[in-house]
């Protein structure tokens, strides 16, 4: 259900370009006004939803720990899975956004002959480590129709993701293994029987509209070719505030471009904030030291609490009959 | 038992991960006898001043909610979102990647697909993005929302109290999303209704008006203190002093209640007293703060600060200059990670040094508590004290992290090197079920009833399962813990799933282990059973 | 605790490395620039419509090689009937003569590299 709802988002989006820029011919709707709200909405938005979550205090200092604490000096502590100082926690955050520490550790558990057992299960991992560095790695190429004059970084960055040479313009590998890494990640969401019960349209929806921005550029690419030197004066004009849509600029780059700004839209709104949440999540991001240094909790509540004067008021008499020590006799 | 438990054979092969194809949201929850704990007594909740106090069961079809249920519930969900950045970061992150899915005791025990951890969450993230997310009041169900009825209320409590906060789940997720963190804060929620149980209230009730969950008064703490050192005697024919309430000692020694009152508990208690007795130790028991577990921790912030507040309180009174923490896991995670935010600053402490060995406990000096465990290791690093290992030859022994102390303080090895020192046959379980990867016993955070014994047997399967591959593998017959509710609630699993195996805690081989000065033959251990290293000391 | 200075730098970084294409511009862009073409110095038109060339010269010139150098066929057909021989530096480079003024406007505004002239020598230049 959900798998065929949010497809039929995707097509209506870009029937919507279609519409647009190839009927209506609405090009600078298309060039220059939706990508200037979309960048806006999506930088507002970024922050608003950042700010809300700093706007709520960690009351309590609540790290997970996943290794030896820092106690007696001839028991060794480990410093990234249990933070005992701040360069532990700068190690943990590191290991935890850049190398998905936490997925690395996934296992799957299986029942044979009423036993369980557990299997390594590095897919998810390895999937999301593609995905997310190959994401990375495409979007930093595309600096270069923002640039004038073009940094030589860029140079390098294609000349090793086009390594092989293989066709012209030569086929870049981070396409190939971002392709083959979101299909990965959607067919386990489908396949795999508990991923499937708990997805949403949320979840298949993002999946589709990447890989609708990746089709699209790699049809630009390889297939049906644009002219990107007009592609790039948008781009320039549109960072320079002096926005031009030039002529002859292909529907397939509109519905790539369109869908790009859909997604800078949809991001705060999203699950996608998760790029900004891994840096604060407080199971994570604290140092165990809770027993070193007093943690402040800013809404610490005034409690009704039993003191010691109650309480031996209520039991006085059986406590002098046992012959236990008193404040009052 | 109960007489109805489904056996184990036929529970293991029943255990499906196939899921419906239905939207989750469509399916309805049933209060299935076994998996539900009962309604807290209204003379409990009285006791605490708790909101919307009523005779209620679970089982019953209404539940008697108060007219303004919702708003209740949406006013209260606003508060914590503001309160708690946890809540409202893993609202919002969460993108249902499923490697909680499997990791979740509840969920390998029963294959109900609501107890995946992200399932779980979904329950209480679906109202909030109907009522608290943009998309979610446009959208509705497209968005993933979920109109907040009572039949929510209902599976909220149904699910909510078959999550024992142990966080395995968190320690998979690539945010470290930590469903305790929401389990915490849906039960504040259902508590703001009046739908607390009984297993949490009452406890809770006890030990704020005698200072422990069994609600055991002064003098009987007194009786069961000194009926321990009757049996202390009887055992190592060394007769020890166990202050109470004692002025001016050096160390305020806080337990948890079932140390002095539950089996096999018990024995770790006596293990303790012989060891301060050997050391010297300066020290005393508090019938006020005579309970270290808090039952708060599963009901409210609140109430686990309401809870926790004596044992700072009654440090004053005594003068005393540090406190120890006995076994207990639960109260641990209170004592590492709340109490010092909640109770302190303990400023009229000093920071903890052992008076035997001299090592400072660094890491404990704001909070001035120590573990036991941290204690003792000291101890036997510095050679102070006098250690026969194979005194617990009979056993073949096991060691069960317990979920707090792992994951939420992160003291792994510190009782293996206890154990290492006071037993010579150890073998750990599989390295998917220990340290931070740790299995939760099934009965944990308030739920460990005999109501919920089939939900318990279920949640347990995957730590009985690591026992009893260690069993036939290694012949292990002892599983070592340091968690009250550990030691409650796993000798009926293991009776249930791995008949064979007992349970005891680290001090109970201390003291079985401890050479003391003027003892007898020793020929029984802690429990009066025969001890190990007597007769087959030559084949071991 | 709230922590907000952390979250804050972490605000400002994200800002300044999302906007930096307009730093760049500002700190010694030339963003207005738009590449000037040498017109060919003779010949009426070229091989196929412009609109082709522009975005998919590369195709061709490709097919052209793939043709002469497996096939040995060196005759090009243009849409319009007219012959030509296949080959970049004696027929494109016949009208479009000078390489920097022409090939290397867009592709160094584009950082395109391209490896025609890994072997192929460029005329008019001395062979190294």
């Amino acid at each position: 259900m959900h798998v065929i709802s949010s497809l039929f988002i995707l097509a209506l989006l870009i029937g919507l370009v279609f519409l647009g820029v190839g009927v209506l011919d609405l090009q600078y709707l298309f060039g220059v006004i939706i990508p200037y709200a979309a960048i806006t909405l999506f930088l507002a938005g970024v922050i608003l939803k950042v700010l809300k979550w700093a706007g709520a205090p960690v009351p309590f200092r609540i790290p997970t720990t996943c290794g030896q604490q820092k106690s007696l000096s001839f028991i060794k502590a480990d410093n990234l899975e249990a933070p005992h100082n701040i360069w532990g926690v700068l190690g943990r955050m590191i290991l935890e956004v850049f190398f998905f520490r936490s997925l690395f550790r996934n296992t799957k558990t299986e029942i044979k002959d009423e036993k369980i057992v557990y299997g390594s299960d590095k897919l998810l991992w390895a999937a999301g480590l593609a995905f997310h560095y190959s994401f990375l790695f495409i979007f930093l190429r595309h600096f270069k129709f923002f640039a004038e004059p073009v940094p030589q970084l860029m140079s390098i960055m294609q000349k090793l993701d086009g390594f092989f040479q293989i066709g012209v313009p030569e086929l870049f590998l981070t396409d190939i293994v971002f392709i083959g890494a979101v299909t990965v990640l959607f067919i386990r969401r489908v396949v795999i029987p508990q991923v499937r019960y708990i997805s949403l349209p949320a979840d298949y929806f993002p999946l589709y509209l990447i890989l609708g921005i990746g089709g699209t550029g790699i049809c630009m690419r390889y297939f049906s070719k644009v002219d990107i030197v007009a592609i790039k004066q948008l781009a320039t004009g549109l960072i320079s505030l002096n926005p031009i849509v030039p002529e002859g600029i292909g529907i397939m780059f509109f519905i790539h471009f369109f869908l790009v700004c859909v997604l800078f839209v949809y991001f705060p709104f999203s699950k996608l904030m998760h790029f900004a949440g891994v840096f604060m999540s407080p199971t994570r991001n604290l140092i165990n030291n809770s027993r070193v240094k007093r943690h402040i909790n800013p809404w610490n509540p005034e409690v009704k609490v039993h003191t010691y004067a109650e309480w031996e008021d209520e039991f006085r008499e059986v406590m002098k009959d046992a012959g236990m020590p008193l404040e009052k006799e | 038992m109960a007489e109805k438990l489904i056996k184990p054979e036929d529970l293991a092969r029943g255990i499906s991960y196939k899921h419906p194809e239905k939207d989750w949201r469509d399916v309805p929850t049933e209060m299935k006898k076994g998996c539900i704990n009962y309604g807290a007594l209204p003379a409990s909740a009285d006791y605490l001043d708790l909101p919307n106090v009523k005779k209620w069961q679970p089982m019953h079809d209404d539940w008697q909610l108060p007219e303004n249920w919702k708003e209740i519930i949406f006013e209260g969900l606003k508060e914590r979102l503001k309160k708690f950045r946890s809540l409202q970061l893993f609202m919002d992150v969460c993108v249902r990647c499923g490697a909680c899915a499997d990791k979740c005791h509840f969920y390998i025990g029963s294959g109900d697909p609501k107890n995946m951890p992200v399932l779980r969450a979904e329950l209480l993230r679906a109202v909030y993005r109907s009522n608290f997310t943009l998309a979610g009041k446009i959208l509705g169900r497209m968005a993933g929302g979920r109109e907040l009825t009572k039949d929510v209320i209902k599976e909220w409590f149904f699910y909510f109290y078959q999550c024992t906060e142990c966080r395995r789940c968190s320690v998979f997720c690539p945010y470290g999303i930590d469903t305790a963190e929401i389990t915490m804060m849906v039960r504040e929620l259902l508590n703001l209704l009046g739908l607390g149980i009984d297993w949490i209230t009452t406890p809770a009730a006890n030990c704020f008006r005698t200072g422990n969950h069994l609600g055991i008064q002064p003098h009987g703490f007194k009786d069961s203190v000194d009926f321990a050192v009757d049996d202390l005697e009887e055992n190592c024919g060394v007769r020890v002093e166990a202050p109470i309430n004692k002025k001016g000692a050096e160390v305020l020694v806080v337990v948890p209640s079932a140390d002095y009152f539950g089996d096999p508990h018990y024995y770790g208690f006596l293990g303790y007293m012989a060891l301060f007795h050997e050391i010297g130790l300066d020290y005393t028991f508090s019938a006020f703060a005579s309970e270290g577990g808090n039952f708060g921790l599963f009901h409210s912030n609140e109430m686990m600060k309401r809870l926790n507040n004596k044992i700072y309180a009654e440090a004053k009174r005594l003068g005393v200059k540090w406190i120890i923490g006995a076994e207990c896991g639960h109260m641990w995670r209170v004592l590492h990670q709340y109490m010092d935010t909640m109770n302190g600053p303990a400023d009229f402490l000093e920071e903890p040094v052992s008076p035997i060995t001299g090592t400072k406990f660094e890491n404990a000096k704001a909070t001035k508590m120590v573990h036991i465990c941290e204690f003792t290791a000291d101890l036997i690093k510095h050679n102070k004290i006098k250690l026969d290992p194979s005194r617990n030859n009979h056993w073949n022994v096991t060691y069960h992290d317990s979920c707090n102390t792992a994951r939420g303080m992160g003291l792994l090895e510190e009782p293996r090197y206890i154990l290492k020192n006071t037993c010579n046959k150890f073998h750990e379980m599989p390295e998917n079920t220990i340290r931070e990867q740790t299995f939760c016993c099934g009965s944990g955070s308030g739920i460990g009833t005999d109501e919920n014994l089939e939900m318990r047997m279920r949640g347990g399967f995957p730590r009985a399962n690591a026992v009893k591959y260690v069993q036939e593998k290694h012949g292990v017959n002892l599983l070592t813990c340091i968690c009250a509710i550990d030691k409650a609630t796993l000798p009926p699993l293991l009776q249930y799933w791995v008949p064979g195996v007992e349970v005891a805690a680290i001090h109970e081989l201390v003291g079985n282990a401890l050479v003391m000065t003027g003892e007898n033959d020793r020929s029984i251990d802690l429990r009066g059973d025969k001890m190990g290293g007597k007769e087959d000391t030559e084949d071991v | 605790m709230y922590d907000s200075p952390k979250v804050l730098l972490g605000l400002v970084i994200f800002l300044v490395l999302i906007t930096f294409p307009i730093w760049y511009n500002i700190a010694g862009g030339t963003a207005e620039y738009v590449p000037e073409l040498e017109k060919p110095v003779k010949g009426e038109n070229c091989v196929a419509d412009t609109e082709y060339m522009r975005s998919s010269h590369m195709d061709l010139l490709n097919t052209w090689r793939n043709e002469v150098v497996r096939d040995g066929d060196r005759v090009y057909t243009a849409p319009d009937g007219k012959k030509y021989n296949k080959s970049l530096s004696q027929t494109c480079l016949d009208c479009h003569s000078n390489k920097e003024g022409f090939c290397d406007k867009c592709h160094d505004y584009l950082k395109i590299e391209p490896y025609c002239w890994d072997c192929h020598i460029i005329p008019g230049k001395e062979m190294k």
